[in-house]
């Protein structure tokens, strides 16, 4: 575990150091989030139909935007070299480092989320679902983008082929994540759904770091 | 008795064949010199006794055991500086050592964390520049950060691709220093390099392996 936590440590320092990466994604999600009610209109009855759908796909987004970078730096200087050299297991460090992006991108992502309900007039009654569908779901972005931003490591134009090959990966999150909320706004259980997203979660997390490991051995080759 | 050699390696990159039949023999407390023109697959060779790369043909062994049949004990064994420093820019010189250190721990705590830290900056002569941000070092000055790693973790085998290079006459000396005392306990260095080593140093030298083989192939045309 120690390369996990000397990972994760100096993932959290660099990012800490570069608050303006988290912030740009932080605002990315507030614009486009924005962006819905100037363009459908104002009309409270329709933002509150969309507004758990507009939440996620902006929030996936946002995720997005940030991705094609997690391993970027660390290529580009050497240092992936080091950990591929290093005695912790590869693996271990791609947990390390989905978990550094995850806490710095999903979770501020999770704290701006209730205040996109107030803009998109999100029933109260839907916020709660909304944060745990958001806390359970967004985990599993990190690491399904950490075998994205490892696979186009070193491409051309990588972050347009991040999109393509991870956008399709993250539908089942949108859909069962949007409908925790809907499920919660008419008075049905959300629990059904909660527990996929925490399940693709758990899947993620016990199948992504193989293939993200072997993809950075290819990387450095 | 050799303990770290390699067996009629060969390396195709794209098509394009680097090297072929080269093997070497390395004694403990040996320096190796890797020569050979630009090009002939000296950093390409490092990185192959590096783990990084697999070798398309041919056997590393260590005492007579190949490698690959326990990557990790191999790559315990290894310290290596490439081309590129892995140096970040945002954090200190210190910070930059310490984060290797407390990857590659082991049993080591804290404490002798920084000690060894410590040892490393004063072996190489940047003491003074411990708390700057890395992104302010010069080039010679990255150099040393890099080259103080090999102090943060100790490894048998040092594998030193251009360590030379942007290092002016003390941060030589404070290289053949940390050689002769790694050499003096038994270690073993293999470097790459244009410059004229203190001692006479046994070679490997790539362009007598490509020779041989293009000679090889006339006599089978």
């Amino acid at each position: 575990m120690n390369g996990f936590s000397a990972l994760l440590k100096r993932d959290l320092k660099l990012a800490y150091r570069q608050a303006s990466d988290s912030l740009t994604v932080l605002a990315f999600f507030v614009l486009a989030t924005v962006l819905f009610p100037l363009a459908v209109g104002p009309e409270p009855a329709i933002l509150a139909r969309i507004g758990a759908g507009v939440v996620w796909v902006a929030a996936l987004l946002a995720a997005m935007l940030s991705m094609d970078r997690m391993f970027q730096s660390d290529y580009d200087d050497g240092t992936l070299e080091l950990l591929v050299i290093a005695p912790a297991p590869l693996e271990l460090c791609v947990l390390a480092k989905a978990c550094a992006h995850w806490l710095t991108t999903g979770v501020p992502l999770i704290v701006a989320a209730p205040l996109m309900g107030l803009f998109l007039n999100l029933d109260p009654a839907g916020y709660g679902t909304l944060l745990l569908a958001l806390a359970l779901g967004t985990p599993s972005l990190s690491l399904i983008g950490a075998v994205g931003a490892a696979l186009v490591l070193g491409a051309r134009r990588g972050g347009a082929l991040l999109s393509l090959l991870i956008l399709p990966l993250f539908v089942p999150v949108l859909i069962f994540g949007v409908g925790a909320v809907e499920a919660a706004l008419t008075d049905i259980s959300a629990r059904p759904q909660l527990f996929v997203l925490g399940a693709l979660t758990l899947a993620a997390l016990a199948l992504t770091p193989w293939p993200a490991a072997a993809a950075l051995r290819q990387a450095v080759e | 008795m050799a303990v770290f050699s390699g067996r009629d390696l060969g390396c195709e990159r794209g098509e394009r064949l680097v090297f072929e039949d080269v093997s070497f023999d390395i004694p403990g407390g040996g320096v190796t010199e890797l020569r050979g023109a630009n090009g002939s697959g000296k950093s390409t060779l490092l990185r192959m006794m590096a783990g990084l790369l697999a070798p398309t043909d041919g056997t590393i062994l260590w005492n007579n055991i190949p490698v690959s049949e326990d990557a990790d004990a191999h790559r315990a064994r290894i310290n290596y500086i490439g081309h590129l420093d892995g140096v970040k820019g945002m954090l200190t010189v210190t910070e930059n050592l310490r984060f290797w250190g407390e990857l590659t721990r082991g049993q080591q705590t804290d404490k002798q964390i920084r000690d060894r830290a410590d040892l490393a900056l004063a072996t190489f002569g940047i003491a003074k520049l411990a708390d700057l941000p890395a992104r302010s070092l010069s080039a010679g000055q990255r150099r040393r950060t890099a080259l103080a790693r090999l102090i943060m973790r100790p490894a048998l085998i040092w594998l030193l691709d251009e360590p030379a290079t942007a290092l002016d006459t003390s941060a030589l000396a404070a290289l053949d220093h940390a050689m002769a005392a790694h050499l003096g306990a038994g270690g073993i260095v293999v470097m790459a390099t244009h410059e004229a080593i203190r001692q006479p140093t046994p070679k490997v030298d790539l362009d007598e392996f490509a020779r041989r083989a293009a000679a090889k192939h006339r006599a089978a045309a």
